[in-house]
């Protein structure tokens, strides 16, 4: 495998404080089995998935709860051995905010009793078979996305490169390092499969530069996999490059157009960890039973990487690392820049957790006094969408709509990049999350009212035609009656003289 | 367990207005204690006169706005605009120079347009253009340089402190006696009266490169501007590209005639340019905001402030061309919008 | 002295009078006004201002001769947006007129309809399908809620229901 590096700078970004030191220190943790599973039915952006067992039925590890009935769906399984207690309602975090979503829950049994071996399918030969079985497999996008990889893989566009994402950019996230580092020939292998599926010509596996035995794992394993195809580029280190947009302008010099996604040109990005579980679906026929998850920040007695079980309640996860240490401030899944703070530890792991940050006062945000803004830029430098968020800010705080549009509202990604850097201390991404929920509606309602403005003009022009009409009717039947006045007469004549003769018929009858 | 929640990012903000501002008073230190070095105790009355107006109008505009005082008293910002106007102000002008010049400053130039972030114009800048404009005379009291082989008379702190306050001075002083004009009025009247350039800067007030003592304190400039450049404070684009802007013509015409244009090492460290360069034009607030923006923004100024100082009224026009190119911001900012990711 | 201040002041008058002139004689289109205030407005063809529709309505605003506070289901953000455009005092909205709302649609009672016809012609968006003899129905997507139609039923089987439900 070649190692090479992109001659971009990235667009924006930030270079950030880091905070993986404590949880890159040991590997990672295996053999963690929860005494609750909390499976909701929709963890992937799609239609949920219809539960298949019922309660106080017992379930063994891999085996299949709900099945995905839908193309964008997912299935999801039992990632240990237990009895269904309940198909209940329940608070599960998603990709942007805790959603109520229908979950399984599950009391594990302890003896996390597996399938019996040859239960699981093997890998089909037909690539229709083989998105299914992805598809079944309860494969989606690790890196927090949770796009259904099946979808992703499938034969719509052509693709001209396969980019596995290895740029964990934000701070503390450390799972997909530390599974490079430990896996990368199983990464290796996985990225190897999706290309021939993908029948791409080309895949790259980006790493950022401060990860070098992970850099070094994998370089390992591409040269053992002799495959030629493969690179592996070694990216900057600056927040948000491993974002799929930044990304694949970063290696290709290519924009997403803002009204397309990367796979529609022909990029497919998919992260470390989705390989990953490709790998063990293909070889070792087991689904998407687990994922690495990051138990980071000052709050948390031992930091650390551990391999956990889909539906992992968050408390049992941080009970496994030793529980809380100190006061902790917030409780946030995800990095500190994407992250949201939860308002408990009773949800699940989720397909797409990767992180989570016990943080203590000190190392999160706690002054939330705004001043003025100073139109320093710095925000605008930063913004890797290359927007200016003063100006967007100032229109947004204005609900002026078409100033929002023009800046780009609607290609803001969120990164928080601009809070972060702003002197002022406005919370810029806040506002613009909100602005946004307001602009679709704001949206949604003007395309409404456009098309109610047609229809009321088609049904206008319709009744005008209506009446003109029935005016072209009498005008014809006027015109006909004066046309025709001696005929009519004649006629007229003609029956009055029929009837005579009739009358007198009738009477020469008699 | 239950936890607060709040808005993402988490991520602490990793600058503040007030350590910015602090950083840019840094800067101007060592250039401070030059001018007092050179020019005697005037800068530092200036500076204090300048400094206590301009908190004390900022604070009553704020009270008459009914906003809270504290926070945009403690972020600095009225204090740079003094220390900057100081600068601009010659040492032996009376007190209410630098008291008229801040208000102005503050009640005029930031707060009659909305307060710091809304003003169009530089308000230390505004402040300067008022005196320079009400009361030419006195702002043209300038004093030669302390330098062991010139004739230069200075007062002492407290004789200094008097003629600012009452405008008296010791009985065998008088004002004409201490003033002396600026190296740039000497070459502007200079020139006009067909001396050569050659001739004008063998004068005594001359140095290797510009005006005694100037170099001097310009250097230290300099050296406070590379240091906001170090830590962040202020970005490349717009200090660069003023100097190109100032320098490239002058080098142009210098070569083209060097008897009748000053030299470009003459225009760097005469008058405001590192001044302006590193401090004044670089205030964000009445900048233009794209990158690009501030390329042509800087430009502008330096190539402004050359042709005043070459074919204008006015031995300097740093003050008028950051006012000007002030005006021409949002024009800037609307044609330098950056593309954004991904539109066409 | 006398005369800069007599050159300058001559320059303001004559610029004031140009002002003034165009003003007069050049009248901004007032179809342009009009086409403005209506994308200001709902568009969804209500008439409960009182004009048959939001162009009329838009019109009569631009023309001067209707107040700008007659459209409920624009609420007082609209009369807000209308003032801010047209120069004109933010006045409160006119609740007389009606109730409509944008975030209801209307729904026909199917037990109770007797398919006599009326509503399908009367609805300015062509909303309700229904032949004569037949039950009627609400394209819910295309209804703005403007209430027209419940005058019209002679049965009474039409009410509003929230438009998401």
């Amino acid at each position: 495998m070649l190692e090479y590096t992109p001659d971009r700078r990235p667009t924006g970004g930030l270079r950030l404080p880091a905070h993986k030191e404590a949880s890159t220190a040991q590997p990672i943790a295996r053999g963690f089995v929860p005494r609750t599973l909390v499976l909701a039915l929709q963890q992937h952006q799609g239609p949920p998935t219809t539960p298949v067992v019922r309660r106080g039925e017992r379930v063994l590890r891999g085996q299949v709860v709900a099945r995905a009935r839908a193309l964008r769906s997912a299935a999801v399984h039992a990632s240990t051995s237990g009895h269904v207690r309940a198909i209940e309602d329940r608070l599960v975090p998603s990709v942007h905010a805790v959603h109520r979503t229908r979950c399984i829950v599950i009391d594990a049994d302890g003896e996390d009793e597996p399938l019996p071996p040859g239960a699981g399918s093997a890998w089909p030969e037909d690539p229709e078979k083989q998105l299914k079985s992805i598809r079944d497999g309860g494969i989606v996008g690790l890196g927090g996305g949770v796009f259904p990889t099946a979808e992703k893989l499938g034969p719509q566009t052509p693709c001209k490169v396969l980019i596995i994402n290895g740029v964990e950019c934000e701070p503390y996230i450390s799972c997909d390092d530390m599974l490079m580092r430990e896996a990368a020939a199983e990464i290796v292998d996985g990225a190897l499969i999706m290309r021939e599926l993908l029948a791409a010509p080309e895949c790259i596996v980006a790493v950022e530069r401060d990860k070098p035995q992970a850099i070094e794992a994998l370089l390992e394993a591409g040269r053992a996999s002799g495959d030629a195809s493969l690179r592996l580029a070694d990216i900057p280190t600056i927040y948000p490059t491993g974002g799929e947009r930044q990304l694949v302008e970063m290696l290709t010099g290519e924009e997403v157009p803002s009204t397309h996604y990367p796979s529609e040109i022909g990029y497919i990005c998919q992260n470390v960890g989705t390989a990953f579980a490709v790998h063990r679906l293909v070889r070792a026929g087991e689904p998407l039973l687990s994922r690495v998850v990051t138990v980071a920040g000052d709050g948390i007695a031992r930091p650390q990487n551990v391999e956990t079980p889909i539906g992992t309640p968050i408390g049992e996860l941080i009970e496994f690392c030793g529980g809380y240490r100190g006061d902790v401030d917030r409780l946030i899944l995800g990095g500190s820049m994407m992250g949201y703070a939860l308002p408990n530890d009773e949800m699940p792991i989720t397909k797409g957790s990767n992180c989570l940050i016990a943080a203590a006062r000190t190392e999160v945000r706690q002054d939330f006094s705004e001043r003025f803004c100073i139109r320093c830029g710095n925000c605008g430098t930063a913004c890797p969408a290359r927007l200016l968020p003063q100006e967007l800010l100032r229109a947004a705080r204005d609900n002026d709509h078409a100033l929002l549009d023009e800046f780009g509202l609607t290609d803001c990604i969120e990164c928080g990049c601009c809070d972060v850097i702003c002197p002022s201390h406005i919370p810029l991404t806040e506002v613009f999350r909100n602005a946004k929920f307001a602009h679709a509606r704001y949206q949604r309602q003007e395309v409404f009212s456009a098309e109610t403005q047609q229809r009321f003009r088609r049904h206008e022009e319709r009744e005008r035609a209506d009446v003109q009409r029935g005016k072209d009717l009498q005008d014809q039947i006027r015109h006909e009656v004066e046309t025709d006045e001696p005929a009519r007469q004649q006629a007229i004549e003609a029956a009055i003289e029929r009837a005579r003769q009739r009358r007198s018929q009738d009477t020469d009858s008699e | 367990m239950r936890f607060d929640v709040a808005p993402g990012p988490h991520t602490a903000p990793i600058a503040s207005v007030p350590i910015t501002m602090r950083r840019v008073l840094y800067a101007l230190a060592p250039a401070a204690l030059a001018h007092v070095w050179f020019f005697g105790s005037g800068f530092a009355i200036n500076f204090v006169v300048a400094t206590v107006t301009a908190l004390a109008a900022e604070a009553a505009v704020l009270r008459l706005r009914r906003r809270p005082t504290r926070v945009p008293l403690n972020d600095c910002s009225a204090i740079v605009t003094a220390a900057l106007l100081s600068f601009a102000i010659p040492p032996l002008a009376p007190w209410w120079i630098p008291a008229f010049g801040a208000f102005c400053a503050i009640v005029v130039a930031k707060h009659l347009y909305g307060g710091l972030g809304r003003n169009l114009f530089n308000p230390a800048m505004v402040g300067y253009v008022v005196l320079l404009i009400s009361f030419p005379a006195e702002l043209t009291q300038w004093i030669p340089p302390r330098m062991g082989d010139l004739d230069y008379q200075h007062l002492a702190f407290l004789a200094h402190l008097s003629y600012s306050l009452t405008g008296a001075l010791p009985t065998d002083v008088t004002v004409d006696a201490l003033t002396r004009a600026t190296p740039l009025d000497l070459v502007k009247e200079g020139l006009r009266s067909a001396q050569t350039y050659s001739e004008i800067r063998a004068g005594s007030l001359f140095g290797g490169i510009a005006g005694r003592g100037w170099e001097w304190i310009n250097s230290f400039i300099a050296l406070g501007g590379l240091y906001l450049l170090y830590t962040g404070t202020i970005r490349w684009q717009i200090p660069i590209m003023l100097l190109v802007g100032l320098l490239f013509p002058a080098t142009l015409l210098w070569l083209f005639d060097p008897d009748r244009f000053a030299t470009p090492g003459f225009h760097l460290f005469s008058g405001a340019t590192l001044l302006g360069a590193f401090f004044i034009a670089t205030d964000p607030v009445s900048a233009a905001e794209s990158d690009r923006g501030r390329l042509i923004y800087g430009a502008g100024i330096g190539f402004l402030t050359y042709c005043i100082r070459t074919w204008g009224g006015y031995p300097d026009g740093m003050a008028f061309s950051v006012l000007l190119m002030n005006s021409a911001v949002p024009l800037i900012d609307r044609y330098t919008r950056p593309r954004i990711y991904g539109r066409d | 002295m006398l005369i800069g201040t007599v050159v300058l002041a001559g320059l303001a008058l004559g610029l004031c009078a140009v002002l003034v002139l165009t003003d007069r004689l050049l009248p901004a289109g007032r179809d342009r006004v009009a086409e403005q205030v209506e994308s200001l407005l709902p568009r969804i063809q209500c008439a409960q201002c009182g004009y048959p529709g939001c162009r009329p309505y838009a019109e009569a605003i631009a023309a001067g001769e209707a107040d700008i506070n007659r459209c409920p289901p624009g609420g007082e953000d609209t009369v807000r947006r209308l003032a801010e455009f047209l120069g004109r005092e933010v006045v409160a909205l006119d609740t007389t007129l009606g109730s409509a709302s944008m975030n209801r649609v209307a729904r026909i009672d199917e037990h109770n309809c007797i398919g006599c016809n009326r509503c399908v012609p009367v609805c300015p968006v062509d909303a309700v399908v229904g032949v004569q003899q037949t039950i009627h129905a609400v394209i819910a997507a295309h209804c703005t809620g403007c209430e027209i139609c419940l005058a019209h039923c002679p049965v009474d089987c039409i009410d509003l229901i929230p438009r998401d439900a």
